[in-house]
């Protein structure tokens, strides 16, 4: 097998519009501030933390396939432009082949609330323009056609554990020498009726939206500095195992985690949901990011920004390694390992807080 | 560990089917459908499950669930939760898990390929939300069941089974990619059996989206035909049982065919139009060929994906004719959509069994409404029911957002 290395990162999140932006309000660890949506037939209204709208129009939207794009699409084209920055930017990577990736939890709930309210109002005005638009494959099809040299593209669905299903999958398409680099991107988006079923599971969560992306490589010579070093199983939830006890299992197939490397764990605000997650990692001291603190659930865009920040931690030298737990909501758990290469201890300037 | 993964072995193994399960409107199971496409039967009826009154077509190939379900380790409250695509992939996964005679396992892969996955129910949510706001009960079982990871572990807990889970939703491309999938796992020494499908059942948002889009035949769904005016909506599911031959062989297991080639990529001319010359079609043909090392004249029949739509069958007539070159003259190709409508995600593998069952029993499927073929179509459309000798088939599968499938099979005699 050989070496697999990461090229680059993206994120969109309620924060901003890149990893810089995701970056900051994670060190600065505080929750963001929330805003409001309202609940069609209800008083109160539901918080909820969105994505700010850009300073200015994104350049990307005005690629034709981007027109009439629903926001699941904007956040995943910015995010994944932003991960292949570097390697659109490098004359030597020109021509490689790319696989995309796409995993989604909810996918495209904004055009698919408004498509079924039309056809519940009157079906024979329901738009044509936007149906196409409430297909889970559609934020991918549109990637592709914005990055053009795309040979190969799934789009899985799942609970957020697939993140890291979707990076292994990009990494044995590069082991097999199907693609020259693989993008993987998670995204989700929200609106009032993902606010709503969040009110239904769990009070305390807040519903936000957004996308992460971390796009693969084979080459060292494209990478960051930080190479992917393990993904365990997936410890599925069953009849015989518990969310619980999957995470325990996920944890220990992760071994120890060293002094000093800094963990990209999924708690939020819920103790009834973050219960099985913060169990098996109850022994763990070491410095820990946790996104849905700061930003809320984002369901699979969440997950995309812990290996974003774990990998952004490595790349910038704050930790010479980051592991990620996904324990997901109802299907599996998985973790992953990200590590400091010897590329990157030359290539990237030192910062402060750098884990023995 | 998925990463590092263990490293492939040198020579692929082979990779057999041992079982499959379909539902359609044709009927449940193999022997129903068998007779069903072998025949050309056309399963099309009035929408009974949604109000259609006001849109421009009301028909579509609906199945009718059994009254009384197969007994299973679900309990009466499991699979009361279940929506009809639920319902339907359980039905279809009991019936090959049953013709394979796998033991019961704790890791065993389950490749699944949906569009919609439990929509209905998350129709029903959206519905109860607008209309009665004030009333919640059932809304926080319903944000969850509609997910399609639940629904496939409901497939595992009525088998008795667990494993990893993959969702594949590449639009009406899924069933496909879902049996390619596992079959690379397979030929990758991933896994040594896996089990793999699609399923979708037609809902009221997707209806309205097709029929919206001009899409829904208002006369007749005529794949391939000169006088064709639009798809056919459809519901099933299908299942089939990966494996190594090795393992089958040592199981002593009945062999249904074999996977020899798969292939994919995404055409990214359109969201929802393919690029006319069907030039990603025809790789993925060329491509799935070359993975299975035989030539187009070793093909002996084609499941083409036919929706029925001026554009989809232009273009994939032209990829066909280009692929097969001296060989389409005498190439028997038919759309089974004639018979059960697109199946959406469930397509792929629907077509996948009909494929098998077509090597396995030696007849072609008909479109027995077929007239007049399309002019870009260099081969011959089945229109009448016939037994043919078959080896090799191949079946086509296309998707909203550009993904293309191609998958072939091989008779096990």
């Amino acid at each position: 097998m050989s070496k697999i290395f990461v090229a680059g990162i993206g994120a969109v999140s309620p924060a901003g519009w890149n990893v810089a932006a995701l970056r900051a309000a994670l060190e600065k660890n505080e929750p963001l501030p929330m805003q409001t949506l309202a609940r069609p037939g209800w008083e109160k209204s539901l918080n909820v933390r969105l994505v700010p709208v850009p300073a200015t129009r994104l350049e990307f939207l005005a690629h034709p396939r981007l027109r009439r794009s629903s926001p699941i699409t904007h956040y995943a084209a910015a995010a994944s432009l932003e991960a292949l920055a570097g390697l659109r930017a490098n004359p030597e990577a020109k021509n490689l082949r790319l696989g995309v990736i796409a995993c989604l939890q909810s996918g495209c709930v904004q055009y698919s609330c408004r498509f079924y309210d039309e056809t519940l109002k009157n079906p024979a005005t329901a738009s044509p323009l936007v149906f196409p638009e409430t297909v889970h494959a559609a934020p991918t099809s549109h990637v592709a056609a914005l990055l053009e040299n795309v040979a190969l593209a799934q789009t899985l669905v799942g609970d957020p554990s697939i993140f890291l299903q979707g990076v292994a999958l990009g990494a044995q398409w590069l082991a097999e020498n199907r693609v020259d680099a693989a993008l993987i991107f998670g995204a989700d988006e929200t609106n009032w009726i993902i606010a709503d079923a969040f009110a239904h599971l769990d009070r305390r969560a807040v519903a936000t939206a957004g996308a992460g992306a971390v796009c693969l490589c084979r080459d060292e010579k494209f990478s960051n500095g930080v190479e992917l070093a393990a993904i365990t199983d997936a410890h599925v939830f069953s009849a015989r195992q518990n969310r619980t006890q999957a995470a325990q299992a996920m944890r220990a197939q992760l071994g120890n985690i060293s002094a000093g490397e800094m963990l990209c764990d999924g708690l939020g605000v819920s103790p009834r949901a973050d219960a099985a997650e913060q169990a098996a990692f109850s022994d763990c001291t070491n410095p820990r990011v946790s996104p849905k603190k700061i930003f809320g659930e984002g369901m699979m865009a969440a997950a995309a920004w812990q290996c974003v920040a774990a990998c952004d931690a490595v790349a910038e030298k704050k930790s010479a390694s980051a592991s990620v737990s996904l324990v997901g909501s109802n299907q599996q758990a998985i973790g992953a390992r990200f590590v400091r290469t010897e590329f990157g201890l030359s290539a990237v300037p030192a910062k402060g807080n750098i884990a023995p | 560990m998925l990463f590092p993964p263990k490293p492939s072995p040198t020579t692929p193994p082979r990779v057999v089917v041992t079982g499959a399960g379909i539902v359609t409107a044709l009927g449940l199971g193999w022997k129903l459908n068998a007779e069903g496409f072998r025949a050309g039967r056309r399963a099309f009826r009035p929408v009974t499950h949604f109000d259609v009154s006001r849109q421009r077509v009301k028909i579509a190939a609906e199945i009718d669930l059994p009254e009384n379900f197969p007994t299973t380790k679900l309990s009466a409250h499991q699979l009361n939760r279940l929506d009809r695509s639920g319902k339907m992939l359980l039905l279809a996964a009991l019936e090959a898990w049953q013709q394979a005679g796998w033991e019961i396992s704790e890791n065993l892969p389950l490749v699944l390929g949906t569009t919609a996955g439990g929509m209905t129910l998350g129709e029903a949510y959206y519905r109860q939300a607008i209309q009665t706001p004030q009333h919640h009960r059932g809304q926080a079982t319903r944000s969850i069941q509609y997910q399609a990871q639940v629904q496939a572990r409901a497939v595992f807990d009525a088998l008795g089974c667990s494993g990893p889970t993959t969702i594949i939703s590449n639009a009406c491309a899924s069933g496909g990619n879902a049996i390619g999938h596992a079959f690379e796992m397979i030929r990758s020494g991933q896994a040594e059996r896996v089990l793999a499908g699609g399923y979708d059942a037609v809902g009221e948002l997707v209806f309205a989206g097709f029929d919206s889009l001009q899409a829904l035949s208002p006369t007749m769904c005529r794949p391939f035909d000169a006088q064709r005016d639009g798809l056919a909506l459809g519901e099933g599911a299908a299942i089939l049982n990966l494996e190594t031959l090795d393992g089958a062989r040592r199981r002593g297991a009945e062999i249904l065919g074999e996977v020899i080639g798969y292939a994919t990529a995404i055409d990214q001319h359109h969201l929802t139009q393919p690029q006319p010359q069907g030039n990603t079609t025809l790789n993925v043909m060329r491509q799935a060929c070359e993975v299975a090392k035989i030539s187009p004249a070793e093909v002996d029949y084609i499941n083409a994906h036919g929706t029925g739509t001026v554009l989809n069958d232009a273009s994939e007539a032209l990829a066909i004719s280009e692929w097969a070159g001296a060989r389409a003259a005498t190439l028997p190709v038919s759309s089974t959509k004639a018979s059960i409508g697109h199946l959406l995600g469930g397509a792929g593998a629907v077509e996948a069994v009909v494929s098998l069952m077509t090597l396995r029993e030696q007849w072609l499927p008909p479109e027995i409404e077929f007239e007049t073929p399309d002019a870009a179509c260099k081969f011959f459309i089945v229109q009448k029911p016939q037994d043919a000798k078959m080896n090799v088939v191949l079946s086509n599968s296309f998707g909203f957002g550009g993904v293309n499938a191609a998958l072939i099979f091989r008779r096990w005699a």
